[in-house]
């Protein structure tokens, strides 16, 4: 390699763009790995007393006293889990839906404009979803939705008790409404997606048309449709302002849906501003960000097992 | 002398008086701190400024804490609290800022019990008894003694009571619990005085628009909040009898009262809640301005003396307007005379 006195011709030089955009875009990836360092690091060092005074207690202990320093983080999981797991089990049958409906059978027109209503959605900030949960979705619950339900379930543990409005359904559904414009347009872009051979291939053989887009589009689609409801479950598990507005602020767990709970992004945000740094009770919330990160990679990943046990099991 | 000559010559002769003096230097100050007194602190930053043209005060109402950590970190000129700076906190600032800091009471305003009764139009009594009893959780139905014996000529249903409170620590929270705490063993034994507590009952409302939200839905419910929100939002504000044993109403008045009625310490550092005096309001509080004792930068000094004489003086006119109380004229003057521990 002789190339010391000449400079390099057009073609070297363009060659030489392939290790440029490869350190460009590498480093861009590496920086996403070093914020998520630098988080875990920092909500590790800055927990350090709670650690060292609750240990492992902490995740199932339930008091939660801030004169007295009494703190357990098992409510909020409970809420930020229940709330969440309610918002995907009402979002995803809706959002799939809606979405096939959107990409396989409404007129290209329509669909193009529905979607963009979906993603105006998708843009309002979350504390007009809890404003609106307060001061609307509360009282239809109160008056309507919820005597129907206790009338026909009420024999289930998960609706019993008083409903005072506000309570974990109330957030699960305010949650469900706010993500299913995620599920709606990834899924949409993900089936829009799938070649056309497919479906022109399963026609041929005879299929109708509900049964093209059910047993071959959306197989076809099916990981990039997970992709949207993770999406989905990880706006609903960090969602904070309109969560908080609607669940009650009540740090129990009550297995009934209708008695208020909490959350722990809600409890981050109500309690933050009036600790001071450094002290136990600022550093108890500190370790609850540790806690949900930690939720955050255990429901991914086995949400990612599940789905590669299902296609293990397909082949 | 032409019109316009003697136009401008007013002009200019405005122009220097709201100048103040010619030698004044462009400023910035930042301060953070107690979204209580927001209100009151916006109208004064903005008049002030509005007779000191260069002078920029940026005030960020985080809350109480936040205040108390930025100015003991020194990342904001000055601090804003609804509680007194613990012993514990003021060692750290001491220990952070080789100075200590003065607490300057600014205005003072009062908690109020609100309810939603939908066949109640009277305003409702409470005695202490009451208020702990329903906050305990030991008080449950709304003709319980407790409340009807104070109120005996109002018809209270036998509903169940829904008690909401403040889920986001709050200085609101702070001089609500500072008060049961006095009046109720129990709930001192219990709960406590803080910002943020362990409630024994209730449902929480993060912020005064979540607590009224929440008591504005729910038929039978009662909570406290800041006196100007009830009154911005229609609720009825409960009367509280104080330690003379009188039923009083919240107003700018007898929260006054309360401040005339607690003698003040050397360091400002007081609670006014269940004050002496036959028309004191029970459930008051001061809010605080933390300010350093020593300010190296004399230009920042100085603006931060001349705003405290200003706040002492014309700023305090501006209180009842937005439904805070005026300071006491005994406490006005003691922080005039603490100005000059600014060095």
């Amino acid at each position: 390699m002789a190339t010391t006195a000449t400079s390099p011709s057009l073609p070297q030089r363009l060659r030489a763009g392939d290790p440029v955009a490869h350190t460009l875009t590498g480093m861009a990836a590496s920086f996403i790995l070093a914020i998520t360092a630098l988080l875990l690091y920092h909500l590790w060092t800055g927990s350090a007393l709670p650690r060292a005074e609750f240990g492992w207690g902490f995740l199932t202990g339930s008091s939660w006293d801030p004169v007295a320093e009494k703190f357990g983080a098992l409510p909020f999981i409970y809420g930020t889990v229940m709330t969440s797991l309610l918002a995907l089990l009402i979002a995803v049958p809706v959002g799939l839906g809606c979405a096939i409906f959107l990409a396989e059978l409404a007129p290209r027109g329509a669909s193009d404009a529905l979607t963009f209503t979906i993603e105006l959605l998708a843009a309002v900030p979350s504390v007009i979803y809890g404003l609106l949960g307060i001061f609307l979705l509360v009282p239809i619950l109160q008056t309507t939705v919820v005597p129907a339900l206790v009338a026909v379930f009420g024999f289930l543990p998960i609706f019993q008790g008083p409903f005072q409005g506000v309570s974990v359904f109330s957030a699960g559904i305010i949650l469900a409404i706010m993500i299913v414009p995620f599920i709606v347009s990834v899924s949409r872009e993900i089936l829009l997606a799938v070649p056309q051979d497919q479906r022109e291939a399963a026609l041929a053989l005879g299929a109708t048309s509900w049964e093209t887009t059910w047993k071959v589009v959306v197989p076809y689609a099916l990981t990039g449709i997970f992709g949207s409801v993770f999406l989905a479950l990880a706006r609903a598990l960090g969602e904070t302002m309109a969560v908080t507005m609607v669940i009650g602020n009540k740090p129990e767990v009550s297995s009934s849906l209708l008695a208020p709970g909490y959350s722990i992004a809600a409890v981050i945000a109500n309690e933050w501003a009036e600790t001071s740094s450094g002290a136990m009770h600022q550093q108890v919330l500190i370790e609850l960000g540790l806690v949900l990160f930690a939720l955050t990679v255990v429901i991914n990943g086995v949400a990612r097992l599940l789905i590669l046990s299902m296609k293990g099991g397909k082949k | 002398m032409t019109i316009p000559k003697i136009l401008s010559a007013a002009v200019a002769a405005i122009l220097l008086t709201a100048c103040g003096s010619s030698s004044e230097q462009p400023q910035n100050l930042t301060g953070a701190g107690a979204t209580f007194p927001n209100p009151i602190y916006s109208k004064w930053f903005s008049e002030y400024q509005k007779l000191h043209q260069l002078i920029q005060i940026n005030y960020q109402s985080q809350g109480s804490g936040a205040g108390i950590s930025q100015v003991t970190e020194g990342t904001v000129d000055f601090g804003a609290s609804d509680q007194p700076m613990k012993p514990e906190q003021i060692e750290k600032f001491k220990t952070t800022r080789m100075t200590g800091v003065l607490h300057f009471p600014t205005v003072m305003g009062a908690v109020v019990p609100t309810y939603n009764l939908a066949d109640v139009t009277a305003e409702l009594n409470f005695t202490p008894a009451a208020l702990a009893g329903i906050f305990l959780g030991k008080v449950k139905k709304w003709n319980d003694p407790a409340i009807a014996s104070a109120n005996p000529d109002v018809k209270l249903p036998a509903a169940d009571i829904v008690v909401v409170h403040r889920s986001d620590g709050s200085g609101t929270s702070f001089v609500f619990t500072d008060y049961l705490s006095k009046v109720s063993p129990e709930w001192a034994a219990g709960p406590g005085a803080a910002a943020a507590v362990s409630w024994p009952v209730g449902l929480g409302g993060k912020g005064n628009e979540g607590v009224i939200g929440l008591v504005e839905q729910t038929p039978n419910s009662i909570s406290y909040t800041e006196m100007t929100y009830a009154i911005q939002n229609k609720l009825p504000l409960g009367a509280v009898q104080n330690a003379a044993g009188k039923f009083v109403k919240a107003s700018p008045a007898s929260v006054t009262e309360a401040a005339a009625g607690t003698p003040m310490p050397d360091d400002f550092r007081v609670s006014i809640t269940n004050a002496a005096g036959d028309d004191a309001y029970p459930i008051a509080s001061f809010t605080w301005l933390l300010i350093p004792e020593t300010i190296a930068d004399a230009s920042k000094r100085a603006v931060i003396v001349d705003f405290l004489k200003w706040m002492l003086g014309p700023g305090q006119a501006m209180a009842p307007g937005l439904n805070y109380a005026q300071l006491p004229a005994a406490v006005i003057a003691k922080e005039q005379a603490a100005i000059a521990l600014i060095k």
